[in-house]
Parts: C-alpha cells; sequence; structure tokens
C-alpha cells in the first residue's frame, strides 16, 4: 500500500517536472522573441488547471497515506496554485494574459516561479523515490 | 501652430561658428570624444539654479508667470542643438544616474515620455536607397553616433563599429563626398524615412475607414446622428487617403444592419442580419466601398441615415456582435473602425451590467470596477491588433455605460476614447458644439497604419514597463494598429548594469508606419543625454512635469491592479520619498522647513492636484464612467495637455493691457501672469479664465467686477445680466473683447480638440466644478496645499 501511495506519487511528481520544463521553455521562447505573446500564453494557461490538479493529487495523497512531514511541504505550493488561479481579475484572459505579460516585469516573474516549482518538484521526486524505495524493502 | 514655447538655450557660451573644414583631418565630436568637454563642465556649478534650495513653506509664490519650460539637459552646446525635442522625447531625469543603487537612492522615477507622431512644422524628409542601421543592434544611423574615420561609424546604443556604406558617403544636400557627419540623418535627431519594401510584410495597405453607429431609441433620442451624418458630409474629402480610400457603415440596435453601397446601385441598399449569435456578413463585398467610386450612394447614405431609425422603438443594443461583425469586415486590409454608442450593450456576446452603485459614489473608501467586467473586449481588440484593425470608442451616455470594460477595446488596440457624458443635441448645445468640432479634428488628422514602434536605449537600461494605447507584442515592439498624431506613451525604465565608462546614453524610438497615401515610412526620434554619478546632479537635472506624468500613469496601473487607496498612498510616498532623499543626500546645512530643490519645488503642488484629480479623488461625488475616462486620459495623452488635468492655469482677464503682451505671428496677444489655484485669488472685482485643457475654459466674472469690462467684452450692462448658460464671447468692436478673444483663441490654438467656453458667476451651476479645480484650498475630504506640506513636512522629518 505504502509502496503503491508513493509510486504514483512519484509518476505525478514526473509529470509536474515535465510541465515546469515546458513552462520555462515557453517563457524563454517569448523572451527571444520565437513565438508571440498571444501563442505563448494561450499554451501556458491550457496547462494551468492539469498542474494545479496535479499538485493538488500529490498532495491529498499524501494526506490520505498520513505522511505529515511531506504533507505539509506540498500544502504551500498547492494552495499557492490555487491563490493564482483565482486571483486573477475578471477582465484577465486567465493567469498568463497577454497584454499583461510584458509589462511590469511579469515575464520574469512567471520565469522565476517557473524556476523555483522546478527545483521544489525535483526535490519532491527525489524524496519520493527514497521513501518509495524504502516502503519496498520494507514489503 | 501646436507649440509651446522652445526652452531656453543651455548655459554654455555659444562656440563661434566653425567653416566646414577642407581637409578632413579631424574626425567630428562625438560622444567619444566628450570625456575632455565634459570634464571641464562642473555640472552643478552650471546649473545653480536648478538647485537653488527653497522652502516650500515660507516661499508662496512658485508657478513661474508663463509656461513652464523642460529642463535642458547638460551636454555640451554642438551636441544639445542636435537633441531631439521636448515636446517629442522627455526624460524625467535629464542626467541619468551612472548604477541602480544610485537611482534608488535619490527615490524618483526613472522613464521616458514620448509623443512620437506629433504634428511637426519642420519634419526633414529622406529618401535613400540603403537605410543606416548598426549590425547588432538595429539602431537607425543618429547625430549621436561618433565616426571612427571616414569610414566607419560607432553604434552610440550597443557600440558596435560599423561600415559606412558606399552610397552614404555622398551627401546630396551639399553635394560634397567624403563627409558621411553633414548628412541629414546624422544632423537632425527626428527625421523620417521612406521606407523600401524589406520593411513591409504586405503591400501598404490603403487607408480604410468603417462608421459603427448605435441607432437604438436612446441613441436617436441624443440626436447625435445627426451631426456625425453631418460632419462626415462635411469633411467627406478631407478625409486622409488617396483614390484607393475605402468607407463603409454599419448601424446597429437589436440587430446589425449592413448598407450595400456598391456602385451603380440607385440607391444604398440596407441588409439587416438579426442572428446575433452567429454573426455573418450578408455579401462578400460592397459593404466597404472606393470612396471617390461611390461618393454619390455614400452622400445620400448619410443624408438619409438620421431619418431612417427617426421612429425606432429598440432598446436593446448588442454591441458584440456588432463589433464582431465590423472585425470580419476589416480583417482583409485592416483600418480603422469608429463606434458610437450610447447605452451599455444589453444583447448577445459582451453583455454588460450596470456594476456602478450610485451611493458609494463619493464614499471616502476605496473604489471598486476599476478594471473589467469580462475578457470578451480585450480578446477581440487583440484580435483586431493582429490583423491591423484600430478601434476608436465614442460614448455618448448619460447612464453608465462601464467604461472601465468598453474601453478595453480601443485600450489594446491602438484606438482612442471619447467621452461625451449626458450628451444631447438640445439639453446640451455646448456639448453638441464640442462634439462637432472634435469630430472634425478627428476624421481629419494625420494617421497612420499598420504601425509598430521600437523604443531602444544604449546598453545597460532596459524598459520594464509601458503606458499607453497599444499591445506589447515583444519585449520592446509596441503594436500599433493606428496612430494618430494626438497619442502620448510613456515607459519605465532600469539600469541593468552599471553605466560606467559612459558619459552620455541614448534613447531612440522608431515608428514604422503606412501612412494614408500608401507610403511606408520610419520616423525616428533620438535623445541623447548626460551620465552623472553624484545625487545632486541628478536631482539637478530632475523634469517635475516628466516626473509628474509618469507618476500619474504608474498610480492608474496601481489603482486598476491594487487599490485606488493604495495608488494615493504611493504618489504622496513619492514625494515624500524625494524630499527625504534631497534632504539627507544633498542638503548640506541642514534648516527647518521642507526644503525642496528649486527644479523639483512644484512637484507637491502637481501631486496635490492629481489626488484632487478625478481620477484619484475620494469623498467627493464622482461618477465611476468619470473616473476610469479621466485614468484613461491620464495614461494617454501627452504631457503638455496632461499638465492642464493636474494643474489648470488660471488667469486674470480685466487687467490684460498691463501684462506683458507678445508678438505672436503678427498679432500682439496679451500674455497675463499664471496665478496660484486658490479662492484668495479670485477676488470679487475680477474677471478670470481657467484653462483645464482639452474640456472647458471657464470664465469667472466676479461679482464686483467693472460694469465697464461686462459691456465691453460681454455685451451685458451689469453682473446681474450676464446669462447662465453663456458659451461664446460676443464679437464686439472694442478693444477689450478683441484683445480677450485673441488671447483665448491664442490658447485654443495650442491643443487639437476644441475646448467649451463657460462663463460662470455667483450663481451659476457650474461654480461648483469650478471650484473644485482650486486644487490649494481645503475642502471636506481634502487638504489644503499648505496642510499638504504640513503633512509632507512631517513625514519628512521624522
Amino acid at each position: 500500500m505504502e509502496a503503491a501511495v508513493f509510486i504514483l506519487s512519484l509518476i505525478d511528481c514526473c509529470a509536474l517536472i515535465f510541465l515546469s520544463v515546458y513552462f520555462i521553455i515557453t517563457l524563454s521562447d517569448l523572451e527571444c522573441d520565437y513565438i508571440n505573446a498571444r501563442a505563448c500564453c494561450s499554451k501556458l494557461n491550457k496547462w494551468v488547471i492539469p498542474e494545479l490538479v496535479g499538485q493538488a493529487l500529490a498532495t491529498v495523497l499524501m494526506l490520505v497515506s498520513m505522511h505529515w512531514f511531506i504533507f505539509l511541504l506540498n500544502v504551500p505550493v498547492a494552495s499557492w496554485n490555487v491563490y493564482r488561479y483565482v486571483k486573477v481579475p475578471m477582465g484577465n484572459m486567465g493567469v498568463f494574459d497577454p497584454t499583461e505579460i510584458h509589462n511590469r516585469g511579469q515575464l520574469k516573474s512567471h520565469m522565476k516561479e517557473a524556476m523555483i516549482k522546478l527545483g521544489f518538484h525535483l526535490l519532491c521526486f527525489f524524496i519520493y523515490l527514497y521513501s518509495m524505495i524504502l516502503a519496498l524493502i520494507n514489503d | 501652430m501646436l507649440g509651446v514655447p522652445k526652452p531656453s538655450p543651455v548655459l554654455l557660451p555659444p562656440q563661434p561658428y566653425s567653416l566646414p573644414s577642407q581637409q578632413y583631418q579631424q574626425p567630428p565630436i562625438g560622444p567619444a570624444q566628450l570625456s575632455s568637454s565634459l570634464a571641464a563642465l562642473s555640472l552643478q556649478a552650471q546649473a545653480p539654479e536648478a538647485l537653488r534650495v527653497v522652502n516650500l513653506l515660507q516661499e508662496r509664490n512658485l508657478l513661474p508667470p508663463g509656461p513652464i519650460p523642460a529642463p535642458t539637459p547638460c551636454l555640451p552646446q554642438d551636441l544639445q542643438k542636435l537633441n531631439c525635442n521636448p515636446e517629442v522625447f522627455r526624460c524625467t531625469l535629464t542626467s541619468i544616474p551612472q548604477t541602480q543603487s544610485l537611482l534608488n537612492k535619490a527615490r524618483l522615477p526613472l522613464g521616458l515620455l514620448l509623443h512620437p507622431f506629433k504634428d511637426l512644422s519642420q519634419l526633414p524628409v529622406v529618401t535613400s536607397s540603403s537605410i543606416v542601421r548598426c549590425r547588432s543592434c538595429r539602431t537607425y544611423i543618429n547625430p549621436f553616433v561618433s565616426f571612427l574615420d571616414q569610414r566607419r561609424w560607432k553604434c552610440n546604443l550597443c557600440y558596435r563599429v560599423n561600415d559606412v556604406p558606399e552610397e552614404f558617403m555622398y551627401n546630396p544636400v551639399s553635394r560634397s563626398y567624403g563627409e558621411p557627419h553633414k548628412r541629414p540623418e546624422v544632423q537632425n535627431a527626428t527625421i523620417e524615412f521612406i521606407a523600401p519594401s524589406e520593411y513591409m510584410l504586405r503591400p501598404p495597405q490603403p487607408a480604410v475607414y468603417l462608421f459603427v453607429l448605435d441607432v437604438s431609441h436612446n441613441a436617436v433620442e441624443t440626436g447625435y446622428i445627426d451631426v456625425v451624418c453631418q460632419s462626415l458630409l462635411e469633411n467627406l474629402n478631407s478625409l486622409p487617403g488617396d483614390s484607393r480610400t475605402k468607407i463603409g457603415f454599419i448601424t446597429f440596435d437589436s440587430m446589425i444592419h449592413f448598407y450595400n453601397l456598391q456602385e451603380g446601385l440607385s440607391q444604398p441598399q440596407m441588409l439587416i442580419v438579426s442572428d446575433t449569435e452567429d454573426i455573418f456578413l450578408p455579401t462578400p463585398d460592397s459593404l466597404l466601398v472606393n470612396l471617390s467610386e461611390c461618393k454619390e450612394l455614400v452622400q445620400d447614405l448619410l443624408k438619409s441615415l438620421p431619418q431612417m431609425f427617426a421612429k425606432t422603438m429598440e432598446t436593446q443594443s448588442a454591441l458584440g456582435p456588432a463589433l464582431q461583425a465590423a472585425f470580419k469586415l476589416m480583417s482583409p486590409t485592416g483600418g480603422r473602425v469608429s463606434i458610437f454608442q450610447t447605452q451599455l450593450p444589453t444583447l448577445g456576446i459582451g453583455a454588460l451590467g450596470s456594476r456602478e452603485d450610485p451611493n458609494q459614489r463619493s464614499s471616502a473608501k476605496d473604489v471598486q470596477h476599476l478594471s473589467p467586467a469580462t475578457d470578451f473586449y480585450k480578446k477581440l481588440a487583440l484580435d483586431c491588433s493582429g490583423q491591423q484593425v484600430a478601434v476608436d470608442l465614442f460614448l455618448l451616455s448619460a447612464q453608465y455605460c462601464d467604461l472601465a470594460t468598453l474601453g478595453c477595446i480601443s485600450r489594446y488596440s491602438a484606438g482612442s476614447v471619447f467621452f461625451y457624458p449626458s450628451y444631447h443635441n438640445q439639453h446640451t448645445p455646448a456639448q453638441t458644439e464640442r462634439f462637432q468640432k472634435d469630430l472634425k479634428r478627428y476624421l481629419t488628422r494625420k494617421i497612420g497604419f499598420e504601425a509598430v514602434m521600437r523604443i531602444r536605449c544604449t546598453k545597460g537600461l532596459s524598459i520594464h514597463t509601458f503606458h499607453g494605447n497599444f499591445f506589447v507584442r515583444s519585449t520592446d515592439l509596441l503594436s500599433l494598429p493606428n496612430i494618430n498624431p494626438d497619442a502620448g506613451f510613456a515607459v519605465q525604465m532600469s539600469i541593468e548594469e552599471n553605466l560606467l565608462d559612459m558619459q552620455v546614453v541614448s534613447f531612440q524610438a522608431a515608428l514604422l508606419y503606412t501612412s494614408s497615401k500608401g507610403e511606408r515610412r520610419i520616423r525616428v526620434h533620438t535623445l541623447c543625454l548626460p551620465v552623472v554619478n553624484s545625487i545632486s546632479d541628478i536631482f539637478a537635472g530632475a523634469d517635475v512635469q516628466a516626473i509628474t506624468g509618469l507618476l500619474a500613469s504608474m498610480a492608474v496601473d496601481r489603482s486598476v491592479t491594487a487599490s485606488l487607496t493604495d495608488a494615493r498612498d504611493a504618489m504622496t510616498n513619492a514625494v515624500i520619498d524625494s524630499l527625504t532623499s534631497y534632504r539627507t543626500s544633498v542638503l548640506a546645512i541642514q534648516q527647518p522647513g521642507l526644503l525642496a530643490p528649486a527644479c523639483l519645488r512644484l512637484l507637491p503642488l502637481y501631486i496635490l492636484g492629481l489626488l484632487k484629480q478625478k481620477a484619484f479623488r475620494t469623498g467627493t461625488s464622482t461618477r465611476l464612467d468619470d473616473r476610469v475616462f479621466a485614468m484613461c486620459q491620464l495614461k494617454c495623452q501627452p504631457l503638455a495637455y496632461l499638465m492642464y488635468l493636474v494643474h489648470p492655469s488660471l488667469y486674470r482677464l480685466d487687467t490684460l493691457i498691463n501684462e506683458g503682451p507678445q508678438n505672436i505671428d503678427d498679432h500682439i496677444i496679451s500674455q497675463p501672469r499664471v496665478l496660484q489655484l486658490s479662492v484668495e485669488k479670485l477676488i470679487r472685482e475680477g474677471v478670470f479664465l481657467m484653462d483645464t485643457g482639452s474640456v472647458s475654459f471657464y470664465f469667472w466674472v466676479g461679482r464686483n467686477c467693472n460694469p465697464v469690462f461686462l459691456r465691453q467684452v460681454l455685451g451685458v450692462q451689469s453682473y446681474a445680466d450676464v446669462p447662465l448658460n453663456m458659451n461664446h464671447l460676443p464679437e464686439l468692436d472694442t478693444a477689450e473683447s478683441g484683445r480677450t478673444r485673441a488671447f483665448i483663441g491664442w490658447l485654443r490654438e495650442q491643443r487639437p480638440f476644441y475646448s467649451v467656453l463657460h462663463v460662470i458667476g455667483e450663481e451659476s451651476p457650474l461654480k461648483s466644478i469650478f471650484m473644485q479645480n482650486m486644487i490649494e484650498d481645503r475642502t471636506e475630504s481634502a487638504l489644503s496645499y499648505y496642510e499638504f506640506l504640513l503633512h509632507v513636512q512631517q513625514q519628512v522629518s521624522k
């Protein structure tokens, strides 16, 4: 049971890592002018909800299997995702808005956020891997 | 001509005129050779006036008598005389700090304010087979590059050395060879190139104009359709364009009406599309027709349009579907769409609800609903921008129209918003006249199509925020489907790398556009400013009007993203922080009182004016649409007109004969002194004029004013006879009348749009609006100027 939980979290975490990398690549394409703002934002907005769901899934899994430390580790990121999604003003076209993305250094802050998430997911990946191996050995 | 007096020349003694050298041995002065001359300049000694310490609490008369000139950058005279006109390109700090930490220490915002398409009386135009640009950063050659020898030039933005092409060595103006630095591109900071075909993504588009008119019952009631049709009939021949110009019309209420104007028809044919869920174009062509070929049909349509809907009972307004139809019609070519709307859109996609609570208009707390309610208009504006369609919005409504949402259609498609609140042909004749004259300017002013603008800065500086009506397509590329001469822009910059080893930095704004005659042109403006590394030099070069303009745009952004109270606090803190920084870093001797450098002495007054402006004021009843429109104006007006919104000018008119007359264009025009905006200046015996910029002049008649003056200028016998709704000064044959009308006419000439004159007295209904402009006085909800200074002083001394 333990192992199953961790295997699932591991796969989820892998998906989240790939998603972060995708975000970083798309944002840097925008920075270097390979795509325009509208294309970039529509691509990224499509994956905001899946990222939210993936992160929430990992958090809930940890809660359900009563691994409190990892659960507490995941909660800030999950709640930040939800907050970011809910706080989008009504007139904006999603979390990534093409009219605002070049203004007020938003591109840089989105890039920083994506990098931090990538680092966090990598950390989680190794935690899950280690826990999974432990669980498999103990079974 | 639109103009403010030119800035006074720089303080260096004039250089002796040097004859063109026959032997071209020495390379000419360029920024690379500046080190010796700049080192000799002691910037502080050269600008003693700017740093003179002023105690704001003691000196009452801070306003200069006339218009305030822009500060002159501290450059050697041969560079400064080539520099860009400050009416076109202006920086908040005319001496750029060397490092970001120095800029942070000064607590002043760093940004540029541009008016790139301003109507200019002299514009050098160059037709050249090759446009010389830097190979790496693509900067256009400008007066501030340095020539290393005859064959190589060094870019002043990225410092790359480029070759001078062979054609460039020949100067067509002086027919001489071997003097590339004498060519017009290197002698003028503002220049226009005729662009070759590499600068075109598609053949230059013709001028295409589409007019979309609201014909619901409400709209017909106001009578605006008569004015629009009449204006169009009069100005049909002066619409900018050539033989390819196209025109089209759409009207809408709960259904969309298209007009088939095909050549050969005996009269215009109306085609009605009632399915607003799925808009389609009824015929593939002849909805947008060639103006010269179908002129009679267009004129027939304009003559019959007002009567067509006179009996209509439709009250719904399907603005969203009408916009979609307009977009479908215009997307093959691009062009300009002018929308006239008189109520909230109620039908179809983009329908809006009333968000304003009339009871909250004068609340001292935060104002809600300053941001759009739906993203439909923003998305449509982005679609339009992609197809080079700009949408201008004319809002003529008495009720709440959610301008915060509707305005998005213009904001991101580089259109303009015009607002005529409570417009009605009979009830508001002053508005009608203003609408008529504004329409004339709107229809006949110069226009540029499918434009893009790029702002480049010297390596080390970068732009991080943009203000104005456009869509930022990539890091510094602004997409402007239309560019017009009344649009202003602002950008904020930061210093990414320290500007060591640089004496000057340059900024270049390049606007690539298609003229209305189908020519692809590039208008280039280049500005050069010195770099300094001491805080007192930064303060010496501060431009108080540009700082106010930039702070206004920043505050509008903050009110929408955060809250209005945040924005108000931020503005007050801007004053407090900059004066604190001045006190701690620049002042040698600490004196009591609120001390400011002379160049920033007007900053607290202007910020107080902003806090009391319609856009930001709290506690006074302000309709939400008025507030949002004021915010739009603050963001997109050029600086010269913006300053009237912040600090109107007050003049005394009954003593015109004593004021210094000036000879302008062979007319003698008296120039009265600008007065402080306080009721203590409004003496009972005087007659005053308040100039609030692009909307109104207020002609205030004091109760005890000289009846002779009233007779001579207004044509009435006494104060009691002054009519309540007078909007024009009668053309009487007296000297006083002539002088007064000449002065008001001269003020009117300096702005593109029409300002209505209101004659008001003590009992006039407009008195309260007039008094709201007295920003130095205390009101129930706001501080007086002196109290504001005390508050600032208290914070500065902490």
